[in-house]
């Protein structure tokens, strides 16, 4: 069959600055390069362009641009480029598109229009320079009251808190399987986390032994395919995260491709070499809240109750009701990740059209577990498109302990949001497991970006936290009236409980 | 009839703004005397205030009733009068109903009625609720319910005399000089953002607990969402109604050691908790996990006190003023020293104690002493 698509992109090549060295051709994992040794020139297969930019920035003499392709179809706001590409692969293919990454879709960003407070004569603003300004985070179940026992003059404390995580900061790495993303890309997410104080999680494809040592660390994930998931990976972790759901494919499964399974990720998920990893769509074992309920006991058994127990929904219409029956099952902590939540693959219309804006499904569970009086019995780490310091403490004013960060990292670690991370041919060596690209990915050099961007993120919310006259980040968790929208309807303002700016 | 919040908070701002003028004098032998140097020292600091409110709590005034709740009422109208007395008269047993004497040549602005009541809950209609919880609840649904009145003291053998004036002014009105007590807490307000209602002047009280207070919390957008999940409706939307409360909820309902509590306002830095030892480690890392939506946050100066016991303390790196001193067996509190100073010239002992350090008095029959606990 004739193919009817276009190329995406264009490869534009300064011929003059070009050296012929190659370095393009050897770069590319998608064979967009080539060389022509008879005309000593290199040639480019638009087609095959992703846009991920590998060859632009390795490139000695600056000599390629990738331009968007200018050949567009006739000008129709209803029937949009991206509709005509999906019909026209969907007509040639006969499946389902897939897609990696987030929602790239517009207007279900809430973040950029919520802006910050700022302290003005009535009190006064901190100078983080000067003065301590306190950003640890503590993740688990607080008690509603203490116990204490006055003998003599002292106080002694009575009460023993449930496990916690402890945080530097306000922000853990999110769920990124092994299998999906290459043993360095989890070496250096867990030396990151380690070095800096915070918590990476594994997602559903188990630990590499190797990595045990970080095990304080990390979030060990328990999905619906148990990949990985044997006692031993249990107690290395820190905390134990059942995953339900994800934001990128709310209600549905996972897919490892066989030709991912290597060796090293055969043995860490304990499924044969090139087989495909399929996680259903349900836990096989939870089909109503007291099954969760069960789950959680269980794992709270398994590690004999010296972790906290996660759980991960994605933001669906009904959350708050989720999420209030996710803490009186008995979660520690509950993590929920919105519509923009990224993916190594998903089907492209789930991607971008099911579930809701983690902004309002926080907005919404931290005021029905208030409603409820059982806030303090659970933490809620939200996910799903942080993209910057701004959104981390906006999410705490409205309710979040903390945020989980996933495409903020991969960015950090070289990712430039390509979208192809279902190929298995990330030519940064971070989507995938093919040895020949991984090893581009120097997980001490990740390690170095990873840690660099959590400390510029501190430095910021210091620096904003100051501006609001507030030194200890408990005082701006979910305190709402920090917050302001602008462009937002009544409706909008009363889910997120905030005012209009300048009301 | 607007409601009590919708008078404080005219504007719908998030929250009432003031900045103040503090001044607090106890007497530890549980001598009483009377409001001539509280007033003469609150009035010393006029600056502080801008006229739009000053008030005083005067603990042990009321000793012939000594075992009953004052209430202390004031009526915007006539119809919120009747329902007030409805309630008070359908829920306790009334010893005695009167006018509060006041003096209307006084420099005061629009005075409401005022009135008191000594009551005690009637006891088939507790059930399973102390007498202190079910005081509370009636105070609430006064002034929630009755749009036009508002109890402004609710304790046993103490009062609250509130308004909108000067404090020295306001001391005239209520013809304080008529009144001995043991302790005195007076208050001279500059409120920003209220047009002044009698209600809306400091000292705040529920039962026994007044507090005075001078700042604003930046933190108040989370206490006040904790405490809402402990049934708590902040109708006054000030920072010092947030601070009483949680003096309610720490202190009364969950049996907190006022040393504790204040740890808890104003809790140490992790970097101080982290040169601990290992059992105080254990109680401050906890306290602050537990309690972290309770910490106050931004600047504040505070006098809480209740019977037998008084307390000043500021935020945890000291963005208010607080002075305090000693003289025999008095302890005084001022957000000034000269306040102190004009009250009495030579003093035992003057000192600002370090943000985050409560300096709390108790009478001498409790203990011996008084406190200032360190870190």
């Amino acid at each position: 069959m004739k193919s009817f698509l276009e190329s995406e992109f264009t490869v534009v090549r300064d011929e003059e600055r070009c050296i012929r060295c190659k370095v393009c051709v050897n770069q590319c994992a998608y064979e967009t390069h080539c060389y022509d040794a008879e005309d000593d020139r290199i040639l480019s297969k638009d087609e095959n362009c992703v846009n991920c930019h590998r060859c632009v920035i390795f490139c000695p003499t600056h000599a390629i641009r990738i331009e968007q392709n200018v050949t567009g179809y006739t000008q129709n706001s209803n029937w949009s480029r991206e509709a005509i590409v999906a019909l026209k692969k969907q007509a040639e293919y006969g499946g389902i598109l897939i897609t990696g990454m987030g929602c790239d879709k517009p207007n279900f960003t809430y973040w950029d229009r919520l802006l910050l407070d700022a302290s003005q004569v009535t009190n006064p603003s901190i100078d983080p320079l000067r003065e301590p300004m306190e950003i640890k985070t503590f993740l688990g179940s607080k008690p509603d009251r203490i116990e204490l026992e006055e003998v003599d003059d002292d106080v002694v404390l009575q009460t023993k808190l449930s496990p916690q995580l402890v945080c530097e900061a306000p922000i853990l790495f999110s769920a990124l399987s092994y299998g999906a993303v290459s043993f360095n890309v989890h070496t250096a997410l867990a030396k990151a986390a380690t070095e800096f104080g915070t918590y990476m999680n594994t997602g559903e494809g188990g630990l590499d032994e190797r990595l045990y040592k970080y095990g304080d660390h990390i979030i060990v994930q328990v999905a619906s395919g148990r990949f990985g998931v044997h006692p031993g990976y249990l107690d290395v972790g820190a905390a134990v995260e059942i995953k339900i759901g994800q934001g990128a494919k709310p209600g549905i499964g996972g897919h490892l491709p066989g030709e991912k399974v290597t060796e090293d990720i055969s043995r860490t998920r304990m499924i044969p070499v090139g087989t495909d990893a399929l996680s259903p769509a349900p836990q096989h074992d939870i089909y109503s809240i007291e099954d969760l309920r069960q789950l959680i006991y269980a794992l709270k058994e398994a590690t004999d109750y010296t972790k906290p127990i996660s759980v991960k929904i994605a933001a669906v219409h009904n959350s708050a009701a989720i999420a209030s029956g996710m803490v009186r099952a008995g979660a520690d902590i509950i993590a929920i990740d919105g519509v923009r939540g990224a993916t190594g693959s998903a089907p492209k219309v789930i991607r971008d059209n099911v579930g809701i804006p983690i902004e309002l499904a926080l907005a919404s569970v931290d005021q029905r577990l208030r409603d409820e009086g059982i806030r303090n019995h659970a933490s809620v780490i939200v996910a799903g498109g942080i993209k910057s310091s701004a959104d981390v403490i906006k999410a705490i004013a409205l309710g979040a302990d903390a945020v989980y960060v996933g495409t903020a990292a991969l960015v950090a670690m070289g990712c430039t949001l390509c979208q192809k991370c279902h190929t298995g041919k990330c030519p940064w060596g971070i989507a995938t497991s093919d040895p020949w690209l991984t090893k581009r990915l120097n997980p001490d050099i990740a390690t170095r970006r990873l840690t660099n961007l959590l400390r510029a993120w501190s430095l910021e919310i210091k620096e904003m936290m100051g501006g609001m006259g507030i030194n200890a980040v408990e005082s701006l968790r979910g305190n709402r009236m920090r917050l302001r929208g602008v462009g937002l309807t009544d409706t909008e303002l009363k889910i997120l409980g905030v005012k209009m700016a300048g009301d | 009839m607007k409601t009590a919040m919708e008078l404080n908070n005219r504007y719908n701002d998030d929250k009432v703004n003031d900045a103040c003028g503090l001044f607090g004098m106890m007497d530890l032998s549980g001598r009483r005397f009377g409001a001539e140097e509280p007033v003469k020292a609150i009035a010393n600091m006029h600056e502080r205030s801008n006229g739009l409110g000053g008030g005083f709590a005067a603990y042990g005034i009321y000793p012939e009733f000594r075992n009953d709740y004052a209430l202390h009422v004031m009526y915007l109208n006539q119809e919120s009068k009747e329902k007030s007395e409805a309630i008070i008269s359908n829920n306790f047993d009334v010893l005695r109903s009167e006018k509060i004497p006041v003096d209307y040549s006084a420099h005061v602005i629009r005075p409401p009625l005022m009135w008191r009541y000594f009551v005690h809950p009637k006891q088939n209609l507790l059930s399973t609720l102390t007498s202190d919880d079910f005081v509370v609840e009636q105070v609430m649904r006064i002034n929630m319910e009755t749009c036009g009145a508002y109890v402004f003291s609710s304790g046993k053998n103490m009062g609250v005399f509130k308004g909108v004036g000067f404090p020295e002014d306001i001391a005239a009105f209520f013809r304080l000089n008529d009144y001995e007590g043991y302790m005195w807490i007076c208050h001279g307000r500059f409120p920003t953002n209220t047009p002044g209602w009698w209600g809306g002047a400091h000292p705040f009280n529920i039962l026994d607990w007044t507090v005075v207070h001078n700042g604003e919390l930046s933190s108040y957008g989370i206490n006040r969402r904790y405490l809402e999940m402990f049934n708590y409706n902040c109708t006054m939307q000030t920072d010092t109604e947030v601070l009483a409360y949680t003096l309610d909820l720490l202190r009364r309902k969950q049996g907190i050691p006022l040393s504790v509590v204040t740890k808890i306002l104003a809790p140490p830095l992790w970097e101080e908790i982290a040169d601990m030892n290992p059992t105080q480690k254990r109680l401050y890392t906890t306290l602050r996990m537990s309690y972290g939506s309770l910490l106050m946050n931004g600047p504040f100066s505070i006098i809480a006190a209740h019977q037998g016991e008084m307390m000043g303390l500021t935020d945890r790196i000291k963005l208010r003023p607080l002075t305090a001193a000693t003289l025999d067996n008095m302890l005084f509190l001022s957000s000034e020293e000269s306040a102190i100073r004009l009250v009495a010239p030579v003093l035992d002992r003057v000192w600002s104690p370090l943000g985050g350090e409560p300096v709390v008095g108790r009478l001498k029959s409790d203990t011996e002493r008084i406190e200032v606990i360190a870190h």
